[in-house]
């Protein structure tokens, strides 16, 4: 043990995070390795936990919103200006509650079983870069790997949380969910893969650099092979999440409430806290990988970025950082919304129909994908020092484009990029027109009319 | 491991001997209760500790993607597939076991004899090699180009014995076919359902 800690020791490691190097500054504090481990505690203790849980909270009750809009009625009213606060009485309402625990379950894994899913989701948390300096590590060089890794420790937790209840519905709703998470695996790690192999680069923060050009430099538009895995990890995220269509595992019009039957009071809020992070680290890596980060469509921010950290004006790269995490925050909602969408619009299909499109759909597709990002790797020319030299390549540089055959790869993201945005326009058009038509229907949100009664017409003999 | 990058060595040592011990202690003692429980699903639960504490000791060494592998490939799919084992084919959710006392005798011994054989070749070897160069980040690319650089035989043929694997498992899994009934037996709905098994 001593040789490998000298040996560490005279490695040379990479520069501290920006954020860790101006909050020792301030307090004029020598960053001792003591004092970045209190200060990574204390991070994590008192920005991520409350904005798990917030992130939490805030989900449960849009959930339950969109899914009264989206069945004619109204969802939480009550509690707070628009119910806002019901998720707080609900959270309040199950700490209040009896803690249960059924005789023959194997008490320790009873009990172990919550905390070992929420703990994957919340760690997962650590690497999503909502900004490029509120990151909490953002020199982790296997950022995405590690998401995917310490997701996969979370299936655990729902077997465990199955098998301890002692319960014959519980272990068919952990069986299942152990079958389709792993299944899904597959499809997911490959698309993800495909973004990857494009990018170059694993690390979250860098990804979101590379993206800072604007639409067009979208990852998702970078040849149609990542625009099509964008949509298999879609799909692939939905059955790791046990979202709906795939939410056999809770599937409560059939086995009760799946896994997690026999928790009440705080143990099962836990689960559902496991489950909203999960899906908003989910659209995180959609996201970052995908959908830029914390970058806007017109490269605003990567601009502004760059000159600030060039001027060294840290209120500007503040406010730069601040703008971004909530551009973050959003494409990730955004995402949620799509899953809560899908959630109350489609059926649940039956076990073995999930397995099929696992393994007889979305993985042939996602290994065609695979091939054709290769392919396109080695055949179309890219823009030269993009992406393993340039750490902040200029997009509005063209004379880089002009190299041998660069220009295609560009005409090719430009002409991907207005697929997507007719797509996107062309959905939301959708959403506003629904809404703006559905003023007519709106009376069925209130108390229906009074029964007419008048002369009762009879059918004659 | 970034706590080292300071210019105080001996308080990053003691830093990374704290943590280190944190996450040794947790892989042992996870390890034992492994060894000591006798509900076959706590022991999958404990063997679960102890692969999260060998990744942690990983990711202390600066070895970030092969902790992340080591979560992915082992708690992520090697535990599961024990862990699916086990609930399919336990006689009883809560069967225990009972280990007779030659057993015992016996696993200690070899167990020990083990110990102190690895203890004897760790303490002979030594382990010098080159710092790992961090200077630009942890080099995951370098380790792509040597696994289909250097290392691509190997890397083949790994790839190789797990396709052969595969298609060994699914074979072995599909069952046996059942022999056709010959015409003119009644079919029951249960040899109907049998011969659909």
């Amino acid at each position: 043990m001593v040789n490998s800690m000298t040996i560490l020791a005279q490695a040379a490691p990479p520069a501290p995070p920006l954020m860790q190097s101006f909050f020792f500054d301030k307090l004029g504090v020598s960053p001792s390795p003591l004092a970045v481990l209190i200060y990574s505690v204390a991070l994590v203790a008192v920005v991520f936990l409350p904005i798990v849980s917030l992130v939490a909270m805030f989900c449960i009750w849009w959930e339950r919103k969109v899914a009264g809009h989206m069945q004619s009625r109204l969802g939480p009213n009550r509690v707070g200006p628009i119910g806002l606060l019901q998720s707080l009485a609900d959270g309040i309402k199950l700490i209040l509650k009896e803690d249960l625990i059924p005789k023959d379950a194997d008490w320790f894994l009873f009990r172990l079983a919550p905390y070992l899913a929420f703990a994957p989701a919340f760690a997962a948390f650590l690497a999503l870069p909502f900004a490029p300096d509120f990151t909490f590590e953002p020199r982790l060089a296997v950022g995405l790997f590690w998401i995917l890794a310490i997701l996969s420790v979370e299936v655990m937790g729902v077997i465990l949380a199955g098998w301890a209840s002692n319960n014959k519905w519980s272990v068919y709703g952990a069986m299942r969910e152990a079958c389709q998470m792993v299944s899904y695996e597959i499809p997911l790690g490959i698309s993800i893969i495909i973004g990857v192999m494009s990018a170059g680069t694993l690390n979250l923060v860098e990804l979101g650099h590379l993206q800072g050009g604007g639409l067009h430099t979208w990852l998702i538009f970078k040849n149609p092979f990542v625009f099509l895995s964008f949509f298999t990890y879609f799909i692939a995220s939905l059955a790791s999440n046990k979202r709906a269509p795939f939410d056999l595992p809770e599937s409560e019009s059939e086995l009760v409430a799946g896994f997690h039957t026999e928790y009440s009071g705080l143990r099962f809020s836990f689960f559902f806290f496991a489950e909203y992070a999960a899906m908003f680290v989910v659209g995180g890596i959609q996201a970052a990988l995908f959908l830029g980060g914390w970058n806007d469509p017109f490269g605003l921010i990567g601009y502004f970025y760059q000159k600030f950290l060039a001027d060294g004006n840290t209120t500007g790269l503040i406010l730069v950082n601040l703008i971004g995490a909530a551009i973050f925050s959003a494409k990730c909602l955004t995402i949620i919304f799509v899953q809560m969408w899908l959630r109350w619009t489609l059926p649940r299909p039956r076990i073995d129909q999930v397995l099929y499109a696992c393994v007889k759909v979305l993985l042939p597709l996602s290994c065609v994908l695979l091939l054709g990002a290769a392919l396109w790797q080695l055949l179309v020319p890219e823009r030269p020092g993009v992406p393993w030299s340039d750490r902040f390549p200029n997009p509005f540089a063209w004379s880089d484009w002009s190299s041998v055959g660069a220009g295609a790869a560009l005409v090719i993201q430009v002409i991907l990029a207005l697929i997507g945005l007719g797509i996107f326009c062309a959905i939301v058009g959708w959403v506003l027109y629904a809404a703006a038509s559905g003023r007519n229907l709106k009376q069925r949100l209130t108390d229906p009319a009074p029964i007419e009664t008048g002369p009762v017409e009879t059918a004659s003999a | 491991m970034f706590l080292l990058s300071q210019t105080d060595p001996t308080q990053s040592q003691a830093i990374t001997s704290v943590l280190f011990y944190i996450f040794a202690i947790m892989a042992g003692g996870s390890a034992l209760g492994v060894v000591l429980t006798r509900n076959i699903v706590r022991m999958a639960v404990f063997l679960l500790f102890t692969l999260v504490g060998a990744a942690g000791l990983y990711f202390l060494l600066s070895a970030e993607f092969l902790a992340a592998v080591q979560l992915v490939v082992y708690a992520g799919g090697t535990l599961i597939l024990i862990v699916f084992g086990v609930m399919l084919t336990s006689k009883s959710p809560f069967s225990r076991f009972e280990p007779k006392l030659g057993e015992v005798i016996v696993a200690l011994s070899l167990g020990l004899i083990l110990l102190f054989a690895l203890v004897m070749g760790m303490m002979r070897t030594s382990f010098a090699g080159e710092p790992l160069d961090t200077t630009g980040g942890y080099p995951v690319g370098r380790l792509g180009q040597a696994l289909l650089g250097d290392y691509l035989i190997p890397f083949e043929l790994s790839s190789v014995l797990l396709l052969v694997v595969m298609i060994g498992a699914a074979y072995l899994a599909k069952g046996r076919r059942r022999e056709v009934e010959p015409e003119g037996l009644r079919r029951t709905a249960s040899a109907a359902m049998r011969r659909w098994s």
